[in-house]
């Protein structure tokens, strides 16, 4: 079972409490009305399905109810960070060892 | 290639069984095919076998970066049935039963498949109705379906629990008699040798690193972990890795991939003559010819390409199991495993042509592909040859994203089928 650290609680809490909600950052083009259909295409069913790093929702239904963002690979599935909606997307980068750090945070 | 009968049997027998040849061959790669499938699995393989046979192609490859079906292939809870909603799907997936019926006899080689029925439980109200108004949609297009009472199902398949304060009471179930299971490894196996002794060249422990376009777009080969691989004509059969390959193309696909696991018991006895799957509490169980009862399992609701997935799917099927089959909690599993299923938004599979000129793909089976695998490698396989789809899967392209004609059978099953 995952660990995942809720950003809005600051805890590490069991993936039982939470339910994963695709996608981060798509955002909903406006006013939705005019967009044509490869525009609607992309927006509702084409989605990043990367082996690797992926930046998704997540969202403590048992817990404070929030969603929010994460970066996790999807290889290993460990969690790289958690931070809160409407943030800017958080940039990572590989390090030495071929584990992952946040940018500007390397050590 | 060396036909398998009961008169080989004997002589192997009285010989020490010396004289049995290689399945299938192992060919150093060409420079050059005429059609590169990607992907080792029975949908790749079959693929395969019916260019081969069916359409006259004879110069090809499979691609594969393990073994022969170490994808979902050879993960999967092997159960076949053809009882969806919609007119498209009953189409596609009744060609592969119909395959399936010969399937032994024509690849000479044991598939054991196995119509020992599907039977589907009603829990709930609406359950019924769905099950009542799937069997209705069925018969109208001609596959075999019927309605059972608690008591019809009780006495088709004798553990079921059908107790009135039962947890998850059963109030009727739909049976397909045609549906069943098939052995999920000879399946690969039987494609593989039948397509070798045709001339295709299957190729093991060749990863695909990328595909290579042209100036004018078109598919050109492909980089392999074994050297560059030139083809005009390239079929992406990769199951949880089609995203993955078909980003190599620069195509974006409307998929998803998740984990989803199954596990074994101990053998016993034949206890269990039938299928019987629950959709409403996720459960899915059959007994294998050695004994072991085979239960299947929900997805992950995260992406991963993790190959395990998380114990409480587990914890969370054998619940239910042990519930509807009170019998079954002393049983020991013996393992559990996973494999990476690719999702579509409507629970429909992909087989198509793509923008790319020469590339096709065959995917989003999701966690109900092995059923299909004869009759979607058949069509598959005319899409190729013909670079036009055949009628049974023209509405199974990947423009239905776009024009918004889905087959949404996500609202008819919405779980692992
Ligand atoms: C636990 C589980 C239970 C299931 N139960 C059922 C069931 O009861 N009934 C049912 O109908 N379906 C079931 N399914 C779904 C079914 O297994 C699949 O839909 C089907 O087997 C897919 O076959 P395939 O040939 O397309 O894919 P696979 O057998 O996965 O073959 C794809 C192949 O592509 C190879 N590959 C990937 N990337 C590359 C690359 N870069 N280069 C070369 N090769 C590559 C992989 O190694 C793999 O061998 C289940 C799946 C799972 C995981």
């Amino acid at each position: 079972m995952l660990l995942i650290a809720c950003p809005y609680c600051g805890e590490e809490r069991p993936e039982l409490e939470f339910r994963h909600a695709g996608e981060a950052h798509v955002a909903r083009p406006d006013p939705i009305a005019e967009i044509d259909d490869a525009a609607f295409e992309a927006f509702f069913f084409l989605r990043d399905n990367p082996k690797g790093l992926i930046w998704e929702r997540w969202r403590h239904v048992h817990g404070c109810g929030r969603f929010f963002n994460a970066v996790r690979d999807t290889v290993s599935d460990r969690f790289i960070t958690t931070y809160k909606a409407g943030e800017v997307r958080r940039e990572v980068v590989r390090d030495d060892e071929g584990g992952y750090q946040l940018k500007g945070e390397e050590r | 290639m060396r036909n398998y009968s009961i008169f080989a049997l004997a002589r192997e027998a009285l010989r020490g069984h010396r004289g049995w040849e290689q399945q299938w061959r192992s060919p150093e790669p060409k420079s050059r095919y005429d059609v590169i499938i990607i992907g080792g699995g029975g949908h790749g393989l079959g693929t395969a076998y019916y260019l081969a046979k069916e359409h006259g192609v004879r110069n090809i490859a499979v691609l594969e970066k393990g073994w022969l079906g170490g994808g979902n292939t050879g993960r999967n809870t092997t159960i076949i049935r053809s009882n969806y909603l919609y007119d498209e799907s009953a189409a596609l997936y009744d060609h592969a039963v119909k395959l399936w019926e010969g399937l032994a006899q024509e690849l000479n080689y044991n598939v054991m498949y196995s119509p020992r029925g599907v039977m589907m439980l009603a829990h709930n109200v609406h359950d019924v109705q769905v099950f009542q108004r799937h069997i209705h949609a069925n018969r109208l297009n001609g596959v075999d379906n019927e309605w059972l009472t608690p008591e019809e199902a009780k006495a088709y398949c004798p553990p079921l629990n059908i107790a009135r304060n039962a947890r998850y009471p059963v109030m009727g179930a739909a049976l397909q008699r045609r549906g069943g299971t098939a052995r999920h490894d000879a399946v690969a196996w039987g494609y593989a040798r039948a397509a070798s002794a045709l001339g295709v060249d299957i190729i093991e422990n060749c990863a695909v690193t990328g595909i290579r376009r042209g100036s004018n777009g078109a598919v050109e080969g492909v980089d392999t972990g074994r050297g560059f691989i030139a083809a005009n004509k390239v079929g992406v059969v990769a199951a949880g890795h089609s995203s993955v390959l078909m980003e190599m193309a620069g195509v974006r696909m409307p998929l998803e991939s998740y984990p989803l696991q199954a596990l074994v018991s101990e053998p016993v006895k034949p206890v269990f003559p039938c299928v019987v799957m629950s959709n409403t509490v996720h459960a899915y169980i059959s007994q294998s010819d050695k004994g072991e009862l085979v239960i299947g399992a929900g997805t992950d609701q995260y992406t991963s390409y993790s190959q395990t997935g998380g114990l409480p799917v587990l914890t969370h099927t054998l619940d239910a199991i042990c519930e509807m089959f009170p019998a079954f909690s002393r049983m020991r599993m013996l393992r559990s495993w996973g494999g990476i299923v690719d999702v579509t938004p409507d629970r429909s599979p992909i087989l198509s042509k793509t923008p790319v000129a020469g590339l096709y793909v065959n995917c989003g089976w999701g966690t109900g592909g092995f059923k299909a695998t004869p009759g979607s490698a058949h069509v598959f396989a005319h899409t190729i040859a013909q670079d036009a789809p055949h009628p049974i899967n023209a509405p199974f392209n990947l423009e239905r994203f776009r024009t918004g004609r889905l087959i949404d059978e996500a609202a008819a099953a919405a779980v692992a089928h």
